[in-house]
């Protein structure tokens, strides 16, 4: 924490650079990480919390450990890109009002434009890209990742029992 | 302090394309965001894979001190191509042949063949979606023959991540020519001459821009580079600033020059990750090469560039906001004047222009301001790029002269509108929606208009970025309306009242429509609504906010009324609307409908044809999803 902010020079004007590297380490912005921000840079809180709430990018919440993004900008929209959404609320067991699944692996989230219109309707998966998603290969690409999850479990355990 | 030895712009050219002359066959694969998520990567590789199996000496970047390459092979990843929907894309130079949809499997069979053998390799070729016609390449392909690529220009040819290619494609000598050769005024005279607007929206003319900056007195003056690309539906800015970004840098570093500015800054959307990393890249590059930093080109000028991620926020594409932004604040937007030309970032005179625009200004100081204003009409000078998607076949990143018909657009370069099973089909065309949620809607009537700034905004509709998706019979066009004002609904940063409050009306207004609650009333008060919030808000967000919807009622009148009058939505996209039917033909009473209902609404004995009852059922879709005949209609 103080690394960033030292970092930064302590500098007011590079405050959203700052929450943007502090959200890179923590995967979210906690409170007191808030007040802790505020105090170091000398400001008010509720001005780092104005700042925290206003960008879409920073979050308060807690996010799972894949974060998975439909674009919804107008190409993926009128490519059917809510149907894609209402396919992996259906699967993870989520909605509108719930963005995380209880064992924190998957957030959903429906964003604003990636700029990867040519391949709409695009889902984006932590960092990699897919094009052309309808449901059925959006069920392989989270069957894909539970497999890598549970074999990396399993290697894990294994590991452990040596 | 540290001396760092300036790049020979001319050195550096002719001993790249001295040694570039003895490359045999340059491959240039796409390696865009697009194409990637395409799988270009593992084609990178494979071909790499495939050139040293064939033991043929290859080489990623030219090594500009040995000549004794005879014959040599050189692989390259490069920007954009545009061409995204057919990604990945493979490009052979010089012969011009281009492979799309490549798969690593393929690689082999393209070096025995097309690298050795000049042949060309069927399979491979772009197939016309129409005439069935094969293509081999950039010439010949419609959708890139019909283009006029002056500022996606060398985006697809060179290497963004390698300064010396830029350079010897023509690269910075622009720069050197603004620092060393001319003043201040000529720069910005020069802009004025070849007519320059701003790409970004708005339209306002650059060199004037430009100049009002430049009679500012300050110590300290900035430019800003926007590379905030907020509207959905365009992706150009991001193309350059991953496919050129030294273009984008040597028109920050001429826009410096013309106001007499050493500080910029690149913002960038953050969803852009791979601009963000080219253009840090690029501006490293220029540094270590001395074309940025102190005393740039011997001028006795200073030059340094920051980049700056965004956090999200669509109204950061306001100018103010966008400095406010930088500033470490909320985006929010002030009100104009004072204009940023007087008291921008920091309180100091800044010029802010699009990326696209800065991407312009090295051809205009390198060809001439003369070159560059007979391109397109009277008051739209140049060109300019669209991203073209939605229901058409070429869906990609295209620049064409103002000027150019919407018909030319739609029907040649994108090779037709598809149906919703990505056929092109005669007939279902309906509408085009340019400039996002700024923007309008064009219908059949439109196809023959030149497009430029002018004639969009007569058309109560404007070029905004250029996003242009077009739509096919199949689109409910309130739903289109419906979608940027939940957009722009979300994205009002709530300072203004008219905006604010306005969007959110709107909104509430065009659900009762979409959900079959609504009068004659609901009607006239949101398009009444419309004109307040667009003559009453602060900032360009609201102020246009309400045009998808004051278009549309114009365009669609009839569409509207039968959605508020007849409660019939015609392409079934309104779920409240619809009217669930079971097909006579197929169903066969099975009863697993009516057992699944949850409201007890469909009827019928075993072996029977079973009905629903209108009004009872909720449209919930269930019967659609367990019935295996396809028997359940009114779903699409």
């Amino acid at each position: 924490m103080l690394e960033i902010i030292e970092k930064n020079n302590h500098d007011k004007t590079r405050l959203i650079p700052i929450l943007q590297q502090v959200q890179e380490a923590y995967r979210y912005l906690p409170p007191q990480v808030l007040t802790y921000v505020a105090t170091a840079l000398n400001m008010p809180v509720a001005e780092v919390y104005g700042v925290a709430t206003f960008y879409a990018h920073f979050s308060l919440e807690a996010k799972g450990k894949y974060i998975v993004k439909v674009c919804d900008g107008t190409a993926c929209h009128v490519k059917g890109s809510s149907k894609l959404l209402d396919a992996l609320y259906k699967k993870l067991k989520l909605s509108q009002q719930k963005h995380t699944t209880d064992d924190m692996m998957f957030t959903v989230e429906a964003v604003s434009c990636l700029g990867a219109c040519g391949l709409a309707p695009v889902l984006v998966v932590n960092e990699k890209v897919y094009g052309e998603v309808n449901a059925k290969r959006c069920d392989d690409i989270l069957d894909g990742i539970l497999k890598e999850e549970s074999d990396m479990k399993l290697a894990e355990s294994e590991e452990i029992s040596k | 302090m540290e001396t760092i030895t300036k790049i020979d712009l001319r050195q550096v050219k002719e001993t790249y394309n001295k040694t570039a002359s003895r490359i045999r066959k340059r491959i240039v694969i796409c390696a865009g965001t697009g194409c990637i998520a395409n799988g270009a990567l593992p084609v990178y590789k494979a071909m790499e894979k495939a050139i040293a199996d064939a033991g043929l000496e290859l080489f990623v970047e030219l090594e500009l001190n040995r000549h004794d390459l005879d014959p040599a092979y050189q692989i390259t990843g490069s920007g954009c191509q545009g061409f995204c929907a057919q990604g990945p894309l493979v490009n052979i130079l010089p012969d011009e042949t281009m492979y799309v949809k490549v798969k690593p499997e393929d690689c082999t069979e393209i070096v025995e063949r097309t690298i050795l053998s000049d042949e060309v390799i069927d399979r491979l070729m772009y197939v016309n979606p129409v005439t069935g016609e094969h293509n081999k390449g950039q010439l010949d392909i419609p959708f890139y023959a019909r283009q006029n690529r002056l500022v996606l220009g060398e985006c697809g040819h060179v290497d963004p991540e390698n300064i010396r290619e830029y350079i010897a494609h023509g690269g910075y000598f622009a720069a050197e020519k603004a620092f060393t050769q001319m003043t201040e005024t000529e720069v910005c005279d020069n802009i004025v001459e070849s007519g320059l607007r701003g790409r970004g929206g708005g339209g306002f003319p650059t060199g004037r821009k430009w100049h009002l900056t430049l009679k500012e007195i300050s110590d300290k003056k900035y430019v800003i580079c926007n590379g905030d690309e907020g509207d959905p539906g365009a992706f150009m800015d991001r193309s350059l600033m991953e496919g050129n970004p030294h273009r984008v840098i040597e028109g920050m570093m001429i826009a410096a020059r013309g106001i007499g500015a050493d500080e910029a800054y690149v913002y960038v959307r953050l969803e852009y990750p791979l601009a963000v990393k080219r253009m840090r890249r690029a501006i490293e590059d220029a540094m270590d090469a001395g074309i940025l930093g102190d005393d740039i080109f011997g001028s006795g000028r200073n030059m340094y560039i920051h980049i700056m991620e965004g956090a999200g926020a669509f109204v950061c594409g306001e100018e103010t906001a966008l400095m406010a932004s930088i500033e470490g604040k909320r985006g929010m937007p002030m009100p104009k004047p004072p204009f940023p030309a007087q008291k921008g970032l920091f309180g100091k005179p800044t010029v802010i222009n699009n990326v696209e625009t800065l991407a312009a200004v090295p051809l205009i100081i390198r060809n001439g301001p003369s070159w560059f204003n007979q391109h397109g009409t009277v008051g739209s000078k140049g060109t300019k790029t669209f991203a073209l998607t939605g229901h058409v076949a070429n869906t990609g990143l295209i620049e064409v002269p103002f000027g150019t018909t919407l018909r030319e657009i739609v029907y040649n370069i994108g090779g037709g509108v598809t149906n919703d099973d990505g056929k092109v089909t005669g007939e279902v065309f309906k509408a085009v929606q340019i400039g996002g949620p700024s923007g309008g809607c064009l219908t059949e009537e439109d196809l023959d208009m030149p497009l430029d700034y002018d004639n969009l905004i007569a058309k109560g509709a404007m070029i905004g970025s250029g996003g242009l998706v077009v739509m096919n019979n199949q689109s409910c066009m309130i739903q289109i309306a419906r979608f940027f004002m939940n957009f722009t609904q979300s994205e009002s940063c709530g300072k203004c009242v008219p905006c604010r409050e306005g969007t959110k009306q709107m909104l509430s207004l065009l659900d009762d429509i979409i959900e079959g609650k609504a009068t004659q009333e609901t009607f006239e008060l949101l398009e009444e609504v419309g004109l307040v919030v667009k003559k009453a808000s602060l900032c360009g967000l609201g102020k246009t906010a309400p045009s998808p919807v004051l278009s549309t009622i114009v365009k669609f009148k009839d569409e509207y009324f039968e959605h508020i009058h007849d409660k019939r939505c015609a392409t079934n996209n309104c779920k409240a609307l619809r009217s669930i039917t079971i097909d006579p033909e197929k169903c066969i009473g099975c009863t697993a409908c009516a057992r699944k209902c949850p409201v007890n609404a469909i009827s019928g004995e075993k072996k029977q044809l079973h009905f629903i009852d209108p009004e009872v059922c909720t449209k919930c879709g269930i019967c659609y999803d367990v019935c295996k005949f396809d028997a359940v209609l009114g779903f699409n």
